[in-house]
């Protein structure tokens, strides 16, 4: 079975290094800042051996945006869930592009940018991948009326 | 010698391209040097719709994503749900449709073998053979809830209804049969010398590049990673199951085929062991109701979809809908690396190496 880590358990993991990262803790995540936070998913791959990305989304949390990573390592049979805020507001959200960690994320955030309008910093190729250049809006947003 | 560049757009409607997948691809004579996958023609976008449906209506969207393998989806969406509400399956209920989604990963891959060597040119011939194999298990899913596709079986806390008594012994039936018609499968093509040729060191792709770029699945394992999430995270009772994982070692188009060849034969494995202990019993558990109000919080339970890993990441607020619903689509993840593996092949090596990640543009659209 692969183990699930708790938020104080994903917390144990990090505290040695990155414990001034560490914004808030869940019941099953941990929600970091975004400032640096391409080192911590750096360690949590090579170090932790979480050497697959599972899958990157995001949730229009009306106040903010919130991007979700799932992770999993494939050596040790676990996987753990990594929560960054994209700033309070639902002005111009952005995070870093984890693609330079994991190549995994490349068509996922494409699609965050497209649906829900999240930009990736770093990104090389930071374009809609669903919808076409033109369309205005981003449809998985709460204020998005279909 | 060079030439002067040729950039080609191929599809969206071309009979190699699976659905409505788009290419731009920039050719040295034959030699591709470029490849842009472009997709959204097939984007409905089912996570917005699924925002204003309740639980149980959001079954009949994952039947529509990957349209070859609607119960693995149905089970994917159905793990998540439950898993966010509490609810306990009944046994006959997990029972019945681990039977079902090993009979669907049967028809899946047969879709995805037939599908590639019709890619090689191998015109009709060997698809409609393992087709008609698929038509006898969607006869069987025919009997057990009345759909052939977009079958809508699963529900929070087992499936809908029970399988008619007909139906068990056309499934031994099936179990009988199949082992031959893939026998001659077999004979027909792995062996074969122009399939070999054309597949054998085509668009390798390497264990360290494919876990990197979350590529998962029978691509995965036909790389030689032995990750299957049936045995490294048994979901419903497949921990009472014994199976083997047929791995590739050098993870070209030729082992992407074998694998998915060696998966059917140990599916057929699993049904006859789900059918060894299978025991009557409700389907469903009284107590689930027909409106699923799950307790605010979050889910993600991954599965082994045929394609991959496939799962629902829900967030609820306590209501009808969920809050967010989002599908991780093993179809266009495995897509990321395609421009990769395709550079310096051929133009004709392209739709085989397309073939063998084996996408679904119900899936990657969405």
């Amino acid at each position: 079975m692969t183990k699930v880590l708790s938020g104080s358990e994903i917390e144990d993991i990090l505290s040695s290094s990155f414990n001034n990262q560490i914004e808030s803790l869940g019941n099953d995540y941990v929600q970091i800042s975004n400032e640096k936070s391409l080192d911590l998913f750096n360690y949590l791959k090579i170090e932790q051996k979480y050497e697959l990305l599972s899958s990157v989304t995001s949730v229009d949390r009306i106040s903010h945006f919130e991007v979700v990573y799932h992770l999993t390592s494939l050596q040790k049979n676990e996987s753990l869930v990594i929560k960054i805020n994209c700033g309070e507001g639902r002005i111009d959200p952005k995070v870093k592009s984890v693609i330079s960690v994991w190549r995994g994320a490349e068509l996922q955030e494409r699609e965050i940018y497209d649906l829900m309008g999240i930009m990736f910093e770093g990104h090389p190729n930071m374009k809609r991948l669903l919808l076409w250049e033109n369309f205005e809006g981003h449809p998985l947003r709460k204020d998005f009326v279909s | 010698m060079s030439t002067e560049l040729v950039t080609m757009n191929i599809g969206p409607i071309h009979p190699s391209t699976h659905g409505v997948f788009r290419m731009r691809v920039t050719f040295d004579g034959e030699t591709i040097i470029d490849a842009e996958p472009i997709i959204g023609y097939l984007h409905r976008g089912s996570e917005k719709l699924a925002e204003e449906r309740t639980y149980t209506q959001i079954v009949t969207l994952t039947d529509r994503m990957d349209y070859t393998a609607s119960m693995t989806n149905n089970q994917a969406y159905i793990l998540s749900v439950e898993k966010l509400s509490g609810i306990t399956p009944s046994d006959r209920g997990v029972w019945l449709r681990m039977i079902a989604a090993e009979l669907q990963r049967i028809a899946a891959h047969s879709v995805a073998i037939g599908f590639l060597i019709n890619d090689l040119g191998a015109w009709h011939t060997p698809l409609l053979y393992l087709l008609r194999e698929r038509e006898k298990i969607l006869e069987l899913f025919e009997m057990m809830c009345g759909a052939r596709i977009t079958n809508s079986y699963l529900r929070p806390g087992g499936v809908f209804m029970d399988a008619p008594d007909e139906f068990w012994p056309s499934l031994n039936k099936f179990l009988d049969d199949m082992p031959n018609r893939l026998d001659d499968i077999e004979n027909l093509l792995t062996d074969n010398e122009i399939i070999l040729a054309r597949t054998q060191n085509v668009a390798i792709l390497k264990k360290e590049d494919a876990i990197n770029a979350s590529i998962t699945g029978p691509m995965l394992r036909a790389s030689g990673v032995d990750w299957d999430l049936r045995h490294r995270n048994p979901y419903d009772y497949y921990e009472k199951i014994s199976f083997r994982r047929p791995l590739g070692t050098v993870g070209d188009n030729n082992d992407r085929y074998l694998v998915r060849l060696h998966e059917i034969r140990e599916s057929l494995k699993i049904v006859e062991q789900c059918l060894d202990l299978i025991e009557p019993g409700p389907v469903k558990p009284e107590e689930v109701p027909f409106l699923v109000r799950p307790p605010e919080g979050e889910s993600y339970v991954p599965i082994e979809a045929p394609k991959g890993e496939l799962g629902f990441y829900l967030v609820s607020d306590g209501g009808i809908s969920p809050f967010r619903c989002h599908v991780r689509a093993p179809s266009l993840i495995n897509l990321t690396l395609l421009r990769d593996m395709v550079i310096g092949y051929k133009i004709a090596d392209l739709f085989v190496t397309f073939g063998s990640i084996d996408v679904n543009m119900g899936e990657v659209d969405r």
